[in-house]
């Protein structure tokens, strides 16, 4: 039998590994591309050491690159967990609910209408407004109980129609890199990007994170389901919202930068529940540090597979996060069946 | 009854467009096992859930001597320990961890931190239901009896002056109903008011001191066991005759046959 005490140290030293292990991907990541160098060197490079030239790859051509991986990672991880756990819900994840198409829309939008450049504030604004409307309309369409088929099937619904909008704002556009534009959007990829986009996304992901960790015991105590929770304090039609707000940060900002990358959030929290166990508080930090893990594997993947043109890195999550899905769908078909009523 | 701890007043309760509740007024006291008893759909839990202001209500409620509707979330938290029906746990989280959540509306939001007076609470509820050796199992993994009384070790563990229980012996083996009921007794002989929603006409009339008896969103008859399950109320309100007998000075009631 498990006891509490092991339970905990279980949990500290899997946060410590995953965290180990984020630096270490960290650190392989800014020595991957067309000059290779080992972690030891990136790290000496880090700190000032090696040749001007070194140090102008490591510090302003990869760096913004990983540390967007990292946060980016980090945000779809803690976002599945917590969306996880206010649908009390292992299905749940930002990609199935349409919220990262949705976003990608508001930012396509914004550029098609010519409000602003790519690299402008309005861009997350209008990404984070989508997102939160996505997500809000699926809990609304979807109603209260929902079981999965119904929030998977308006999920699938909303992520359409934000695709069939973005498609269409392309086509209005009078653009003429539309192709370009459409492949970055729908195809999410951390490549080129520099210090302006890390600034542009780290605030928003910030908060939304903050605003996720703030909302961990309400989410335990959901647990019980609403009713229970309410009895017990918890403010369940406020959580939601604060939920949903936290998700629509942080998946619109790192949308506004990279574009959708799908299916970190929906595979971070399952990696997790067997380390740490099935509380949704304790899942969050966990998550994160795996969405992270994940992200920066999945892009040192893209940059080391050998292939005549680049792959975008949200194309490798999906191609590895779909099937996840499909064994999820396997192993959750019972709930699946009941969850019609 | 003097000392009303617990009021409501001309109470309604619409639902989907339906009066579900009518015009509910009652005056209970601590100290007391309240059953509240009435065939299926005659808004027995909707009353339990408008008392605990977890629906909207018309009249009005007063706990405690404060009107319902000026206590906060947490506060009202503090004084009704609500016990839904079916005790629904969604994730497998270790029985200790779920009765902790009882320590909830009191600030202790997770159970990894308890101070010695939450830890001493939830220790005191889970020996008084026995389930202190469930302590790190996953909820999901027990029985459905080990599952009720962790769920109303939970409940206890809130420590508060008002408990609603919705059915808490449903599905229970024999056993598990009578502990369940005792462990209820003894939250009210310590000072709580209990309230117990069952269909168990023959537990309510052994363990509570008032039953309160509904047909179609309305109280039609409160008192005594042997006066509000009387042969008339059960042939009017339950259509059904009942056999009598007393054992160690409680009465037994046993539905026998409809009407």
């Amino acid at each position: 039998m498990v006891t509490e005490h092991a339970a905990a140290t279980r949990r500290t030293s899997t946060i410590i590994v995953m965290a180990l292990l984020v630096v270490l991907l960290a650190l392989i990541s800014l020595g991957v591309g067309p000059v290779r160098m080992s972690p030891l060197k990136v790290l000496e490079t880090l700190f000032g050491g090696g040749s001007d030239v070194y140090r102008v790859i490591v510090q302003e051509i990869r760096l913004p690159r990983t540390i967007l991986a990292v946060a980016i990672g980090a945000i779809l991880g803690l976002s599945g967990a917590a969306l996880q756990g206010l649908l009390r819900n292992p299905l749940a994840s930002p990609s199935l609910f349409g919220a990262p198409q949705a976003a990608a829309f508001g930012a396509v939008l914004v550029i098609a209408l010519g409000l602003a450049d790519v690299r402008s504030y309005a861009l997350p604004g209008a990404a984070i407004v989508m997102a939160f409307l996505s997500v809000f309309a699926l809990l609304v369409v979807a109603g209260r109980n929902a079981g999965l088929l119904i929030l998977i099937l308006a999920g699938l619904a909303i992520s359409s129609l934000a695709g069939a909008a973005t498609a269409l704002a392309m086509n209005l556009s009078s653009n003429p890199f539309v192709a370009l534009e459409i492949a970055f959007w729908l195809l999410g990829s951390l490549e080129d990007r520099s210090f302006r986009h890390v600034m542009l996304a780290l605030p928003f992901i910030t908060i939304g994170a903050i605003i996720l960790m703030s909302q961990r015991n309400a989410l335990r105590a959901l647990s019980l389901g609403e009713e229970t929770a309410q009895s017990l304090g918890v403010h369940v039609g406020s959580l939601r919202l604060i939920v949903i707000l936290g998700v629509a940060f942080g998946v619109g900002g790192a949308v506004a930068v990279t574009g959708t990358i799908g299916f970190i959030g929906l595979i971070a929290p399952h990696l997790m529940r067997p380390l740490v166990g099935y509380d949704p508080a304790r899942l969050l930090v966990p998550s994160a540090l795996t969405g992270a893990a994940l992200l920066l594997a999945a892009d040192i993947a893209v940059r080391i597979i050998p292939s005549t043109s680049d792959i975008k890195v949200g194309v490798l999550t999906s191609l590895i996060g779909v099937p996840f899905f499909l064994y999820l769908i396997m192993r959750e078909r019972r709930a699946l069946g009941g969850g019609v009523g | 009854m003097t000392d009303a701890f617990l009021t409501a007043h001309k109470l309604s309760v619409t639902l989907a467009r339906r009066e579900v509740l009518h015009d509910i007024s009652l005056a209970l006291p601590r100290r007391h096992l309240v059953a509240l008893v009435g065939p299926n759909g005659a808004g027995k839990t909707t009353l339990l859930r408008a008392l605990a202001g977890l629906l909207p209500a018309r009249g009005a409620i007063h706990v405690g001597g404060d009107a319902l509707g000026s206590l906060s979330l947490r506060e009202r938290a503090k004084r009704f320990g609500y016990l839904p029906q079916g005790h629904m746990v969604h994730w497998p989280l270790p029985a200790r961890d779920i009765v902790a959540l009882g320590r909830y509306p009191h600030g202790a939001t997770d159970p990894a931190r308890l101070s010695p007076t939450d830890e001493a609470a939830v220790e005191r509820a889970m020996q008084a239901t026995d389930v202190t050796q469930f302590s790190t199992r996953p909820a999901t993994e027990l029985s459905g009896g080990e599952r009720s009384r962790v769920a109303l070790a939970r409940v206890l563990a809130v420590e508060a002056p008002v408990i609603l229980a919705d059915e808490p012996t449903a599905a229970l083996d024999p056993r598990f109903q009578i502990e369940v009921m005792k462990n209820l007794r003894a939250a009210a002989d310590s000072g709580i008011l209990a309230i117990v929603v069952t269909h168990d006409l023959g537990l309510a009339a052994r363990y509570a001191d008032v039953v309160m008896v509904m047909q179609e969103g309305r109280l039609v008859a409160q008192g005594a066991p042997a006066e509000a399950l009387s042969d008339e109320i059960l042939a009017n309100v339950f259509r059904v005759t009942a056999y009598r007998t007393g054992h160690e000075h409680r009465m037994i009631i046993v539905p026998w046959a409809g009407v």
